[in-house]
């Protein structure tokens, strides 16, 4: 259906363009051939083009609005998750306001002057080739707006960015691979022992070094489960190729880069279940629900199956192109209240229990990779099928 | 050694080579001249800018209505890409891939630069041709080659790079991870390190021509905005393409001959690979310090052919022609040292970051001039609104609204929050790509009759400019709200996340505003092929201009003038002089008696 609409547009656009080439020969029906002032703007043409530069200020002024109106809920300028997250979105704030004002006033000055110097013949256009005044006034004033916001960036990027480990952090491991997460806990030594990819075997999916003592108390998940309240270090490995870990509702982001680790850390400040709460998570997971809902209709009606309706979950995004699944690679987020988050991690195996148990069912057999040779596409896809 | 069909060819000092009875091939195809080299870059970005655009409206199509059959997919993507004409995910890849490199690199570069820099590098400074004919003809030989070698790639088995346009390694350099990055990739690194040989021989010209080649009286401070620009686009790129070239020619060290440049610690498909003590990191540093760069390559001689034409159409003289020079040189300064503001969540030193945020947003302040400048020269004005002019303004307006949006991208914190999604996508793609190539249509409308000594259709540019002008807005606009809400480009679909389906409808409405943009860029093509051999004679000097290119005849000639260089007596800006009685007076007029020296 839609293929047949868009094969209606393109016949329609094709007949439009064949009777502009009909203007074409109109225009220069009745003039001499030699004439070249038809194509060079007279006064009609600087008229109605004045006007029509008016006319798309105001397009732009509109369709600003209605983007506003329909678009605008700005989910990454609201409830913000984690402690920094307040910050971000009050510069966020600051600058939009300030970008909004700057473009609604010289988008108004740019297409009213050409509006208004609309070419008129024999008048001549004042000659004004020089003021350092009106020059200095506008290189000085992004100076100074520009220096306030450098520094209140620069403030919030140091208390970012600048992590203190000395404090009571929890660390947790965040690991990339094509196209899935896995979540390392450092356990009761908040310490993670030392991996890397030749490490990889079984159940250690992560290359753990279980001769490290580190490593002994480490556990696996395949959800990131965080306490409230609490700063959290996640520290990036990536097993493949760049990956980023894109957390948006704790304005949270870093790359996750094979053969270094890197780090982001933050404070939740909402539960999942607060979060739920919250006035304009409610409205938009209902809106996005009843977008479900018109969707399943139609898919029921293809005798396809319907959506699940959706519930809201913290989600960690990939980020970084990283292959043909790239855009399904996600994560569950759970935040929780620490006793809670204490229970849930308590329930989990230790690495080197997971690695002992499966040393005991394979003990005859040398361990065998599960994870199949890759050769071409079709594996590939395979592969990505598997993990959606 | 005569010019054919012009009077004044006396007094030939100079011992030009003339090819004015040349054959085929040395007058079309292997052309020393500027003026057909101008062309030729043009004919071929035109081509290349073709393919670009159609990339970008299948992955549209694909992005709105996710994992449909179209039978143009089946046409043009093949059973392969697209089976039962459902775009394959790998092939959204390749296609964004592609689209980005075409446009960037093989339209936004070699066919603006390369065409108004070959054009009007010489005309405008008065010289008879570029200061080496056959390093210049080499030059575009090495653009076409790679130009066929990058098309030439899209056929190839597992089909074209597809990690993106910056290649990132290890996506790019492990064919095991992605299929693109087989033999397609290996053509895509071979085809940029032949078009950055291409680009430093055509940069090094125009810089040897500009220092040289400038006629009596043409000095510095009354070179047109035009030359500055092209000038200080040649400098940025012998300065940063080279940086280029090495990664590039890393990174093939890494793909074929097992070095590891970029790659360590890599588990891959089973089995650990042998590359330890490479870092992505490196790669991006080298990639970001061209890639950054690269963008005012592409915008400077927008801005510079905006500079001309709205002053021209204007019938002013431009605002603060010195302060101009400043910004140009500013940008161009302060762009070598901002690369990492694309690596801020990376996994660099933070403290970079905040060096970084500082650079960045200091180039806000030349870019603020510039805009104001150009508001200032419009008012007050007595313009004349032909196509061109019409695009000059449109430039200023993406460039604005496309340019206050770095303010947040450049700044280390927001950018956490922001980077990858679809808000950069919005910020770059109006305040590079649409605002160059405002300026690359700008230019073609202006200097049509210089170069074809025709004359476009000017109903059919009106048309062209204002459904292109709010089909760009409709694209891009809308892309700032959903890049707010945290989608992620390169997706190949967005049903993976029940989060972004309030964007369905969003997406639908960007598509066809893309479609229809792109459908009336055929009434360009039309106007622009039609008008190469039926377009009305020019004359001499059809928008009344200052600079020198205007002095020339119509009729293309080796040497451009046919007699004596022109001399210059004053700047190119003296448009409606108190004093003077036409509302130009050209670079070539003697002051006049009483009449004030204002300027230069």
């Amino acid at each position: 259906m839609t293929s047949l609409l868009i094969l209606a547009a393109v016949v329609l656009l094709g007949v439009a363009v064949w009777q502009l080439t009909k203007i074409f020969d109109l225009t220069q029906v009745g003039s001499h051939p030699d004439d070249i002032s038809t194509e060079i703007a007279n006064e009609k043409d600087n008229n109605i083009n004045g006007y029509l530069t008016f006319a798309f200020l105001g397009f732009i002024y509109i369709f600003t609005i209605f983007c506003l109106v329909e678009y605008g809920s700005f989910p990454l300028m609201d409830n913000p998750a984690s402690e920094h997250g307040k910050e971000v979105d009050n510069l966020m704030w600051i600058s939009m306001g300030l970008i909004f004002i700057v473009q609604i006033f010289t988008q108004f000055l740019l297409h009213y002057f050409a509006f208004q110097g609309r070419g008129v013949k024999g008048r001549k256009a004042r000659f004004f080739s020089d003021n350092d005044k009106l020059e200095a006034l506008w290189t000085i004033i992004p100076v100074i707006t520009l220096s306030g916001l450098i520094l209140y960036g620069l403030f919030a990027w140091n208390d970012i960015m600048f992590v203190d480990e000395e404090e009571d952090v929890l660390i947790v491991e965040v690991y990339a691979k094509q196209f899935g997460w896995d979540v390392r806990y450092s356990g009761t030594d908040n310490t993670l022992g030392k991996a890397n990819v030749r490490f990889i075997e079984g159940v250690n999916l992560v290359g753990v070094d279980m001769s490290d003592p580190n490593a002994a108390d480490d556990k696996m998940a395949k959800e990131l489960h965080l306490p409230k309240g609490k700063k959290v270090v996640l520290k990036f490995r990536s097993q493949d190729v760049l990956h980023s870990a894109y957390l948006p509702h704790f304005r949270a982001q870093m790359n996750c880069v094979p053969g270094m680790v890197t780090q982001f850390a933050f404070v939740p400040t909402l539960t999942t279940d607060e979060m739920r709460a919250k006035e304009g998570i409610i409205k938009k997971v209902s809106n996005i629900n009843e977008i479900r809902a018109d969707r399943s209709k139609e898919l029921i009606a293809k005798g396809e199956e319907a959506l699940d309706p959706y519930t809201f979950d913290y989600l960690l995004l990939c980020n970084k192109i990283c292959g043909a699944s790239h855009y399904n690679m996600q994560m569950k987020v759970v935040v929780e209240t620490p006793e809670e988050f204490n229970a849930w991690l308590k329930e989990l195996p230790t690495l080197k229990e997971q690695v002992m148990a499966e040393k005991a069912a394979n003990a005859p057999a040398p361990a065998v990779q599960e994870v199949p040779a890759v050769t071409d596409s079709v594996a590939t896809e395979a592969i990505a099928q598997v993990v959606k | 050694m005569s010019v054919e069909g012009h009077e004044n060819n006396h007094d030939h000092s100079h011992d030009h080579d003339h090819h004015d009875k040349g054959n085929f091939f040395t007058k079309y195809v292997f052309s020393l001249d500027h003026k057909m080299i101008a062309k030729q870059y043009l004919i071929t970005g035109i081509v290349m800018g073709i393919v670009g655009i159609v990339m970008s409206l299948l992955f549209r199509m694909q992005i709105a209505w996710p994992e449909e059959s179209f039978t143009v997919f089946k046409w043009l993507l093949g059973d392969k890409m697209a089976p039962d004409g459902v775009m394959k995910n790998d092939a959204y890849l390749a296609l964004v891939t592609m689209h980005g490199t075409i446009m960037v690199f093989f339209v936004l570069t070699a066919g603006l630069s390369g065409t108004f820099s070959n054009l009007l590098i010489p005309l405008q400074i008065g010289a008879r041709d570029m200061a080496s004919g056959f390093l210049n003809m080499l030059s575009y030989w090495l653009f076409f080659i790679s130009a066929v070698l990058m098309i030439i790639s899209l056929f190839v088995e597992g089909g074209p790079a597809s990690s993106g346009w910056t290649v990132y390694p290890p996506l790019s350099a492990l064919p095991k991870a992605i299929p693109g990055s087989g033999m397609g990739m290996t053509l895509w690194l071979v085809s940029m390190a032949i078009f950055i040989a291409s680009s430093l021989m055509g940069s090094l010209n125009y810089v040897a021509t500009v220092i040289n080649l400038r006629t009596k009286g043409m000095s510095m401070t009354r070179l047109p905005l035009t030359v500055w620009a092209l000038f200080t686009t040649a400098v940025i790129g012998i300065v940063s393409f080279p940086v280029l070239l090495s990664a590039a020619l890393l990174l093939l060290f890494d793909r074929s001959f097992g070095t590891s440049f970029f790659l360590s610690d890599i588990y891959l498909a089973g089995e650990v690979l042998h590359y330890q003590g490479g870092s992505p990191v490196l790669y991006e540093h080298l990639f970001w310090f061209l890639g950054h760069p690269e963008v005012y390559i592409v915008i400077l001689p927008a801005m510079g052919i905006t500079s001309e034409i709205i002053a021209c159409n204007a019938r002013k003289p431009i605002f603060g022609y010195r302060a101009m020079i400043a910004s140009i040189l500013g940008i161009a300064f302060l762009s070598t040292i901002v690369w990492g503001h694309h690596m801020f969540v990376s996994g660099m030193n933070p403290f970079l970051g905040s060096v970084f945020t500082f650079t960045t947003l200091l180039i806000a302040i030349p870019s603020a001039v510039k805009a104001f400048n150009y508001i200032t020269t419009i008012w007050s004005g007595n313009i004349q609104m032909n196509p061109s002019m019409l695009f000059c303004i449109g430039f200023v307006s993406t460039f604005i609204t496309g340019g206050l949006t770095g303010i947040i991208l450049g700044d280390s914190t927001l950018d956490i929050n922001v980077h990858d999604t679809y808000f950069v996508i919005a910020h770059f793609h109006l305040v590079m790509g649409i605002s160059a190539l405002y300026g690359m249509f700008a230019g073609i409308y202006h200097w049509f009759p210089k170069m074809f000594g025709r004359m476009m259709n000017k109903n059919l540019g009106y048309i062209h400019f204002w459904v292109t002008a709010v089909c760009a807005y409709g694209v891009f606009f809308p892309m700032h709200f959903i890049g707010l809400a945290g989608l992620p480009r390169r997706y190949y679909s967005n049903t993976a996340f029940p989060l972004f389906d309030e964007f369905y409808d969003v997406n639908v409405l960007i598509t066809v505003f893309a479609l229809v943009g792109a459908a009336f860029q055929l009434v360009f093509l039309w106007n622009f092929f039609y008008s190469i051999f039926y377009g009305k004679k020019a004359t001499q000097n059809p928008w009344r201009s200052n600079s020198l290119e205007w002095t020339t005849p119509v009729e293309h000639i080796h040497g451009n003038w046919p007699g004596e260089l022109p001399v210059v007596y004053r700047w190119p800006y003296d448009y409606s002089k108190p004093g003077l009685p036409d509302d130009f007076a050209p670079q070539n007029m003697p002051y006049v008696e009483g009449e004030e020296q204002l300027h230069h």
